[in-house]
C-alpha cells in the first residue's frame, strides 16, 4: 500500500517536471498543445476513493497553474476530468468489475481499452481547458480545432510515456 | 432535516465536485483583475527559481544571436557618442537646463520564463520590486515591443505579453500618425492587428507602426513592426491592419522595462476628470 502512495508521489513529481521543464518546451504552433500530466490522473489505481482522486487532481491542476501562472484554469479542467473519471471507469468496466491486482495502464487493460477510457477523459480535460482559456465564442470553431488535435496529442504523447516508462516491473 | 443530510450525504460527489470548481472559477476570476492575482502566477518563489535555472541553462544556445543583436544595438549607440562629433571651437557657454526633464528610465532584466503558445502568453522577468519595477510599466528590447508588467514579487515580475486578450495599447502609424489599439487574435505569434484606423489614413504595405504617445507605458515612436496587409471589413468605418511584429517573442533573452517618471501625474489627473454625466 505505501509502496503505491510512493511510486504516485514520484509519478506526480515527474510529470509535473516533464510538463513544465520539457513538454512547454516544445512548440508546435497553437495547435498542439500537450498536457501529459493528465497521466498522473489517468493512472491513480482503481480502487482510489472517488472523493481522493478529485483532491489529487485539483493538487495537481494548482501546481501546474503555479508554472503556467493561469489561477484556476488547469485546476478547473483537472478536477472535471476526475468527476468525469468515475463514471466513464463504470461505463468501460468489464462484466466482473476491476481486478484488485491491475492497473490502468495500457498493459494491464489493453489498447482498445485505454482508447476509450484515456481518450474520452483527456478530449473533456482539453475541451474545458481551451474553452476556459478562451473564454469567449466567437472563435468556437478554431478553438475546437485546438481541442481535437491537442487531445490527439497529448494521447500520442501518453501513450509514448507508457511505452517507455511502464513495464511489469515498475507497476508492482 | 434529516432528509436534507441524507440527500446531501447521498450526492456528496456531486457536490464536493462542485465546491472543487466554485473555488476554481473564484481562482480564475480573481486572476482576471489585478489585485488578486498574486496568488498563483510564476513570479511565485518556487516555479520562478525553477524557471530561472531552466533560463540558465536555455541562455547558451542563443548566445550568438544575443550577441549579434546586442553588437548591432552597440553601433547605433556608439553612433551617438560625442567624440564622434566635431567640435566647432566656440565660446563655451552654461546654460541651467529647465526646459528637460528626465521622463523615461530604464532597468534592464533578463527573461526566464515565455510563452507563444497559448491564448495569453506571459512573460517572467528576473527584475522586481527590488530592482524598482512596478505594475504597468513597459517592456520591450532594442527589437521592438514586448508587453507590459502585470505582477511584481521582490525578484521577479510576470509580464502581459504582446500576445495576450488583455493586452490593447495604442499604436500608430508613423507615417500617417493615425492610432487605434493594437490587439492578438491568437492566430500566429509573429502578427498582431492594428484596429480602429480610420478610412482616410494613408496606408502601404510595409509602413512602420510605433508606439503612440497616447500610452502611458511607452515613450512615442517604440518600434512595433510593419503592416503586412490591411483591410476593411463590411459594415465597419475602420481598417484592421496586419502588422508584423518586429520582436521575436519566440527569442526573448534581454528586455527593458521602462518606468515612466510622468505616469502616476497623468494617471491621478486623469481619473479626476470624469466625463460629464
Amino acid at each position: 500500500m505505501s509502496n503505491r502512495i510512493i511510486i504516485n508521489l514520484v509519478r506526480f513529481i515527474i510529470l509535473v517536471l516533464l510538463q513544465v521543464l520539457i513538454v512547454r518546451n516544445i512548440n508546435l504552433g497553437t495547435y498542439f498543445i500537450m498536457l501529459p500530466y493528465v497521466l498522473f490522473i489517468l493512472s491513480l489505481p482503481f480502487e482510489t476513493p472517488r472523493l481522493l482522486i478529485l483532491a489529487l487532481s485539483f493538487v495537481m491542476g494548482i501546481t501546474i497553474d503555479l508554472f503556467y501562472s493561469t489561477p484556476g484554469l488547469h485546476a478547473s479542467a483537472c478536477v472535471s476530468m476526475a468527476f468525469a473519471r468515475y463514471y466513464v471507469l463504470k461505463f468501460v468496466s468489464p462484466r466482473d468489475g476491476y481486478d484488485v491486482v491491475v492497473q490502468p495502464t495500457i498493459e494491464d487493460m489493453g489498447l482498445e481499452w485505454y482508447l476509450k477510457y484515456a481518450g474520452v477523459l483527456i478530449f473533456v480535460h482539453h475541451l474545458l481547458f481551451f474553452y476556459f482559456e478562451v473564454f469567449r465564442f466567437d472563435e468556437f470553431f478554431r478553438t475546437l480545432g485546438r481541442v481535437i488535435l491537442s487531445s490527439i496529442g497529448t494521447f500520442l504523447l501518453v501513450y509514448l510515456i507508457q511505452f517507455l516508462f511502464y513495464s511489469k516491473r515498475f507497476s508492482k | 432535516m434529516r432528509n436534507l443530510l441524507a440527500f446531501l450525504y447521498k450526492h456528496h460527489f456531486i457536490f464536493v465536485f462542485l465546491l472543487a470548481q466554485l473555488i476554481c472559477f473564484w481562482m480564475m476570476i480573481r486572476g482576471k483583475n489585478y489585485q488578486g492575482s498574486q496568488l498563483i502566477n510564476s513570479s511565485n518563489a518556487v516555479a520562478a527559481n525553477i524557471y530561472a535555472a531552466e533560463a540558465n541553462t536555455k541562455e547558451y544556445f542563443s548566445l550568438k544571436h544575443e550577441n549579434l543583436r546586442l553588437a548591432i544595438e552597440n553601433k547605433e549607440l556608439r553612433n551617438h557618442l560625442k567624440s564622434n562629433y566635431f567640435a566647432y571651437p566656440t565660446r563655451e557657454v552654461r546654460i541651467n537646463d529647465t526646459v528637460y526633464k528626465l521622463q523615461y528610465e530604464f532597468i534592464d532584466a533578463k527573461v526566464v520564463n515565455a510563452s507563444v503558445n497559448n491564448r495569453n502568453n506571459y512573460i517572467t522577468i528576473n527584475a522586481g520590486s527590488a530592482q524598482g519595477v512596478t505594475r504597468e510599466m513597459g517592456v520591450y528590447n532594442s527589437l521592438g515591443m514586448i508587453g507590459f508588467v502585470r505582477d511584481v514579487s521582490e525578484n521577479f515580475a510576470t509580464i502581459i505579453s504582446v500576445l495576450h486578450k488583455d493586452f490593447a495599447v495604442n499604436c500608430k502609424l508613423k507615417r500617417d500618425g493615425s492610432y487605434g489599439p493594437l490587439i492578438w487574435d491568437g492566430k500566429d505569434y509573429q502578427y498582431c492587428l492594428l484596429t480602429d484606423i480610420p478610412t482616410h489614413a494613408k496606408i502601404k504595405n510595409g509602413d512602420t507602426v510605433v508606439s503612440s504617445s497616447l500610452s502611458s507605458y511607452f515613450p512615442e515612436g517604440i518600434m512595433v513592426g510593419t503592416i503586412d496587409s490591411y483591410e476593411r471589413r463590411q459594415n465597419e468605418q475602420f481598417y484592421t491592419i496586419k502588422v508584423k511584429l518586429s520582436a521575436d517573442l519566440k527569442k526573448l533573452n534581454y528586455v527593458y522595462v521602462i518606468k515612466n517618471n510622468f505616469k502616476k501625474e497623468k494617471d491621478s489627473l486623469e481619473k479626476t476628470t470624469q466625463p460629464i454625466k
